[in-house]
């Protein structure tokens, strides 16, 4: 990476990375990438989130889905860790909470295959300033 | 200079920007009373925690109380120091020290010494409301230090001594909370420490925390053991500080007195450790002019500058410290030392007694003496040369203890012969004194010519680093005097790098030198005590008709009947040490 | 592949699932089976929606309804009119309390509103140690525009008009403080970040963090640049390991990047940022002590003044800021200071996130603004009581905050309410108590706190703090005495009038405020020796009841003391000299003879 010399550049930086996270957000990527995004704070580490991102990671792969699974901070729902986000292209993100290994099998096997919703779902109770 | 207008207590004061409010108070006659609190003026030594909550004043607009000892008067500030809310919480945080604080004040060494209980008297303190469990902390007895720490009440004024002022750096603060307490590390013993028993710690705590070894109970045993012939030697700054401890005022010079009080106690002899310093001088000068000479001639081998070794503490500081210097000092012993070694050979021979029937006991302002006259190597066979070191105050618990009535005292005369003594070996107790007394004589020594004026006053004061050049017939010599170990070891690191101008350097580790020594009265943070105890010791000089050592007769007695000359065998064998790696 | 073209989402909350919430579940499932929807709708049970005041909760996707209070006799009406008529039952929709209209779409809800993340906007949506993914999220860009833009005294206007004060308890304004250091005349300056975050049950610094490491590395470089420091340190507890790597891993990134350095953005300005570490002192969060800690002296607090901002680390002036503060000032940089100030109360402005711990279902962090009152806090996103039980108080402010009772629910919630009400913010801990919590036994352990992490410097602190704590300790021992109550309250009193720093001086507000609101409670303690909550063991009494007990000697073997006697199948009895009141007997009847006084 070369240096950010300047504001344009940094402009310049921002503008194509935001549309790479964009794609969290609606999901228009032509390929139909799902994302994950496993809550890595100290409190989803403690419950267990390091074994369920790698879980993930590894069953998607073994089952040949294309999937972005990356870590984030703490959502907030620390009674509730391992939580994780799960976007699916063209739908709202939903939130999981408790993931463990069993219940991220359930997720892919019905949520991110069949597009059913699966028990355990958390309501995503704020808003952000990006809407407000 | 920006003043600042403000009013304490209704009436209106104005003082420099800067001030305290406490000295602002003091200044229109206000008594803000204070504990942890310790300034000794001119001498850059305050210690001011802000810790023990005594001080606290109402301050009008602020939410709490605030310290005096620390608060910087403010322009328009509105100061009430005896409020109800501010006596209230006064003497609540006063209780709160008591309530942690063994109540032994009968038996504590610093019973009627003990700014805790001058506090609480002054305060009417007769009840406890909060009382509860009390720290429990393990003793620790050292050569000469004791600590009882239960007594601590975290004041710091030792830490200040031992880190700020002597960078010795053992005492700090460990633990948290109720269990915090002042300590070496680990909550070691001193002695596995690199104290230097100094003693300043014990010179300045306001309670029963930190004392000395006492050594007065062995005392009075050896005088009452008919076997034992017990002579007695007194150090310079003992007759300068003594009077204080029964009422007389600071800088009192008791040198009379005192001998007869000695001499009522049953000393069989009663001697001057500044006879021992004239000896001193002799070895010590000569050391320096052969070193000097070499230096002269080109010797690239020679060390220089020379650094005094009379103060014990000093001793223990570079052995720990900068051992790798170990070979730049005096190997001269100090004066207690000398003392000690010729009255168990030369003095013992003279009278007939054997070594082992003779008791050495030294009357000293300084508790690293306890320390020197225990190490190992001032002994010959399991013998110690001195046998005891006594600090002032001790002597003023012994003189008390024999119902002498100090103060009606005739002034008697020193035994001969080793009693006899010159100015330059009395101001050995102040510091400067050492290197004052060492040019007195190298000076005649070495231009063989009589010096023009006695005085070097260049070489006195009480700034902690000093220096002068003396001009040896056209030879500059330059001279550094240091007190405090914390001076002492910027003139050390300046010598490690290689830039020290100086030929000869004066160490002492007290403040003042030994005027100031952890055994001395205790001056509770009055550095004018420590000054005028200054002037006594000059004054005492003064009034000597010797004051060059190598003009003491008995000197030259000793020399011609014992030592042969300076720095003979002999001479090396009884009046010289060496030095160890302690770090 | 069977897709559902609807989704029903029963709440299975603790509160909704007390109130039947499972069979609302069944009902749904057995009512589109009637119809043989079961294959297109999907009924799933999810975690609490944080709306128990008006639970259970049902919500249908994709339109977003949301019925509130549902009973499971309504299943069969919510099916027949919304899922088969298309027709919404309003009755069941949420009402807005103040235009008393029905809201069919949740985001149409306050009480989703509730929550605005302003300090925590990256936190759980970025990857942390990915600095990119946070110049996606505009960082970086007020960096930029304060450097190419904007003077400094400009920038510190901002955040002065922003009306942002320090969240690390004291609420300082931070614009002011900023503009101190930048007065005070150095040749050196250094920004500091206190991240020695301690309060018992607050974490909110470690997630930000954690989860946003660059938006603190960003506001740091902006304070160096208003107040003329090219040094930055954060103070970081060692047992943060988390948060340190991702610090570590961001500090790189930026200095990679260049936006960390020597002329930074191409705009003359060189700012470089260090990690320093704590031992994990609470005492060290007081900003003299942490000062003192990073020199690698003892960490105690001093008396201020000299504030840092003339006379901080190294004796330089220094600016010292607390992470959740930082957090906020690229937002206030880039959408502005009347946008930050036209959220929260008018002395307290935008947000304050929240550390909800304690006896409430839904624990995590939270980000609210300020003027939210306890009650949207506790019911509406805490999801109310756990296990249903009675709310008691809240204890806010840690050991330095107080409790909040019933009569404060509706309170406004910022820095001077609180402080009226005998708490205050603190870091942000918000631990909720129950009728099962006795209030001297919870004085007690923050007292104990407080007791540990005092650094012993000043009297009252050191002392002053023990002896409060071995009267609570006589008090919850049953052997307290009516005049003690006075005696905590005196000690206290003087405790804070006169201890050095801000840990004693604020250390028994826990004390002072339980004492003020739970007189009777503490009462009762002294005179009848009762502790109505049942949790001061020594207080309470063992006994069996004679007609209930079968003699069934299950009792008798599991007492570790031996306290227990009596003939099989004939009444035991508990000898109280030796009772420990451990509560085995209790939990291990089958009968119920065991009783409790």
């Amino acid at each position: 990476m070369n240096k950010i010399k300047n504001l344009a550049d940094l402009k310049k930086l921002q503008s194509e990375v935001q549309s790479k996270i964009k794609l969290r957000e609606k999901g228009d990527h032509p390929d139909m990438l799902v994302q994950i995004k496993v809550s890595m704070a100290t409190c989803g580490i403690a419950s267990g989130a390091k074994e369920t991102m790698a879980y993930l990671i590894e069953e998607l792969e073994h089952q040949g889905i294309d999937a972005l699974v990356t870590q984030t901070g703490c959502m907030g729902y620390c009674y509730a860790e391992p939580t994780i986000e799960l976007t699916i292209p063209g739908q709202p993100p939903v939130v999981y909470g408790f993931v463990s290994k069993a219940k991220a099998l359930e997720i892919i096997e019905k949520h991110i295959k069949l597009n059913q919703l699966v028990d355990g779902i958390i309501p995503v109770a704020y808003s952000t300033i990006d809407n407000h | 200079m920006e003043m600042i207008n403000l009013t304490i207590d209704q009436k209106p004061v104005v003082v420099r920007k800067g001030t305290t409010v406490l000295k602002a108070a003091s200044s229109i006659g206000i008594d803000i009373p204070t504990l942890c609190y310790m300034k000794l003026d001119d001498m850059n030594i305050e210690n001011k925690p802000g810790g023990c909550r005594v001080c606290v004043v109402e301050i009008k607009g602020r939410k709490n109380l605030a310290p005096a000892c620390c608060t910087e008067a403010a322009e328009g500030m509105e100061v009430n120091t005896h409020s109800i809310r501010v006596v209230n919480a006064r003497r609540t945080v006063v209780e709160l020290i008591l309530s942690d604080h063994p109540a032994d004040c009968l038996i504590c060494a610093k019973s009627g010494n003990c700014e805790l209980q001058d506090m609480a008297n002054h305060l009417g303190i007769r009840q406890i409301h909060y009382q509860g469990e009390q720290s429990v902390y393990r003793e620790d007895t050292s050569p000469a230090i004791i600590r009882e720490i239960n007594k601590c009440i975290m004041c710091r004024r030792c830490e200040t001594m031992c880190n700020d002022v002597q960078t010795v750096g053992v005492l700090s603060a460990v633990n948290r909370g109720f269990q915090a307490v002042v300590a070496p590390a680990f909550e070691m013993n001193l002695d596995h420490s690199v104290c230097t028993y100094c003693g300043q710690c014990v010179a300045v705590c306001p309670t029963g925390a930190l004392t000395e070894v006492d050594e007065t109970g062995a005392v009075i045993r050896a005088l009452s053991d008919l076997s034992k012939t017990v002579v007695v030697q007194t150090a310079p700054a003992v007759r300068a500080a003594l009077g204080e401890e029964f009422g007389m005022a600071a800088g009192t010079l008791v040198t009379g007195k005192m001998v007869a009080a000695l001499r009522r106690l049953g000393f069989d002899y009663v001697f001057d450790t500044d006879f021992a310093a004239d000896l001193t001088i002799l070895e010590e000068g000569t050391e320096l002019l052969n070193r000097l000479s070499a230096f002269m001639e080109g010797d690239k081998n020679v060390k220089l500058p020379i650094l005094t070794s009379c103060c014990p503490a000093w001793v223990k500081f570079f052995e720990h410290q900068f051992p790798e210097m170990k070979d730049i000092p005096s190997t001269a012993r100090s004066p207690q030392q000398m003392f000690g070694s010729v009255a168990k050979t030369y003095f013992a021979d003279k009278i007939g007694v054997k070594r082992e029937n003779l008791v050495v006991v030294s009357i000293m302002p300084c508790l690293a003496k306890k320390y020197e006259s225990s190490r190992p190597e001032f002994s010959v066979n399991g013998n110690p040369d001195v046998d005891f070191a006594l600090s002032t105050r001790e002597l003023a618990h012994l003189i008390n203890l024999g119902n002498i009535d100090f103060k009606s005292l005739p002034n008697e005369d020193f035994d001969a012969p080793l009693g006899e003594s010159t100015g330059a070996g009395v101001i050995f107790g102040t510091t400067g004194g050492v290197i004052e007394a060492a040019v007195r004589t190298a000076y005649e020594v070495y231009t063989g010519k009589p010096l023009p004026r006695v005085d070097f006053e260049e070489l006195r004061g009480m700034d902690g680093l000093r220096k002068a050049t003396i001009d040896f017939n056209g030879t500059p010599i330059n001279i550094g005097i240091a007190h405090g170990l914390g001076n002492a070891r910027k003139l050390l690191e300046d010598i490690q790098a290689g830039n020290s101008e100086f030929h000869a350097i004066e160490i002492m580790s007290c403040p003042g030198g030994c005027i100031g020594g952890g055994g001395q009265p205790y001056h509770h943070g009055d550095a004018e005590i420590l000054k005028k105890r200054q002037r006594a010791i000059y004054s005492e000089d003064k009034n000597k008709t010797l004051r060059k050592s190598h003009e003491n007769p008995y000197i030259m007695k000793l020399y011609e009947e014992f030592l042969g000359a300076p720095m003979s065998e002999k001479a090396h064998h009884l009046l010289h040490t060496r030095y160890f790696d302690r770090s | 592949m069977a897709e559902y073209n609807m989704h029903i989402l029963v709440c299975g909350g603790t509160g909704c699932k007390a109130s039947q919430s499972e069979l609302i579940k069944a009902n749904f499932i057995t009512r589109l089976n009637e119809y043989g929807l079961g294959d297109e709708i999907q009924v799933i049970m999810t975690g609490c929606f944080g709306f128990c005041e008006k639970g259970p909760i049902v919500k249908i996707l994709p339109d977003n309804t949301f019925y509130t209070q549902v009973t499971p006799e309504d299943v069969p009406e919510i099916v027949d009119e919304h899922i088969i008529k298309g027709r919404k039952v309003e009755r069941l929709l949420y009402k807005d309390p103040e235009t008393k209209e029905f809201v069919g779409d949740s985001k149409g809800m306050d009480f989703y509103k509730k929550q605005i993340r302003i300090a925590l906007r990256n936190c759980g949506f970025i990857n942390p140690e990915n600095i990119e993914e946070y110049i996606g999220r505009d960082g970086y860009a007020a960096l930029g525009t304060c450097l190419s833009e904007k003077t400094p005294d400009e920038v510190i206007g901002i955040i002065k008009d922003s009306g942002l004060r320090g969240r690390g308890g004291g609420g300082f304004p931070t614009g002011l403080k900023w503009e101190l250091t930048r007065k005070s005349v150095g040749d050196q300056k250094y920004v500091v970040c206190n991240a020695d975050e301690g309060d018992p049950g607050a974490f909110m610094d470690r997630s930000i963090l954690e989860g946003d490491p660059h938006s603190v590395l960003e506001a740091m470089a902006i304070c160096g640049y208003c107040i003329g420091a090219d040094k930055g340190l954060i103070y970081i507890r060692a047992e943060y390991p988390l948060a340190i790597e991702r610090l570590k891993v961001a500090i790189i990134q930026a200095r990679e990047y260049g936006l960390l350095g020597n002329d930074i953005l191409g705009a003359g300005f060189n700012f470089d940022v260090e990690i320093r570490y704590g031992a994990g002192a609470f005492v060290c969060g007081e900003e003299t002590a942490l000062i003192h800690s990073m020199e690698g002296k003892r960490g105690e607090p001093t008396v201020k003044p000299p504030f840092p901002a003339e006379k901080g680390y190294n004796g330089k002036p220094t600016n010292v800021n607390n992470v959740e503060t930082f957090a906020n000032i690229p937002v206030i940089i880039n959408k502005g200071a009347a946008w930050f100030s036209s959220i929260g109360t008018a002395k307290s402005k935008g947000t304050k996130v929240f550390a909800l711990a304690g006896k409430i279902n839904n624990v995590g962090l939270i980000e609210v603004p300020m003027g939210i009152t306890l009650r949207e806090i506790i019911y509406d996103i805490g999801g109310g009581i756990k296990d249903g039980r009675e709310f008691k108080a809240v204890q806010t402010g840690g050991p330095s905050g107080g409790c909040l009772t019933r009569s404060f629910l509706d309170t406004p919630i910022d820095y001077d309410n609180l402080l009226a009400a005998g708490s205050m913010m603190g870091s942000g801990g918000m631990i909720v108590l129950d009728d099962s919590d006795c209030m001297v036994a919870i004085a007690k352990f923050y007292l104990e706190f407080t007791l540990d992490e005092s650094c012993g410097k000043c009297t009252p602190c050191r002392i002053g703090n023990k002896r409060l704590h071995e009267i609570l300790e006589k008090i919850t021992e049953g052997n307290g005495k009516v005049e003690d109550l006075d005696r905590l309250r005196m000690l206290s009193t003087v405790i804070k009038d006169t201890s050095l720093c801000g840990l004693g001086q604020t250390s028994p507000n826990p004390v002072l405020s339980t004492l003020d609101h739970f007189h009777d409670e503490y009462l009762a303690h002294v005179t009848s020796h009762k502790c109505v909550a049942g949790q001061c063991k020594a207080l309470m009494h063992y006994s069996i009841d004679a007609d209930q007990c079968t003699g069934c000697t299950l009792c008798f073997r599991n007492c570790p003391v031996g306290a227990i006697s009596g003939e099989k199948r004939s009444p035991h009895y508990i000898d109280q000299s030796l009772c420990i009141k451990c509560g085995l007997c209790f939990t291990k009847c089958k009968f119920d003879a065991v009783l409790i006084a």
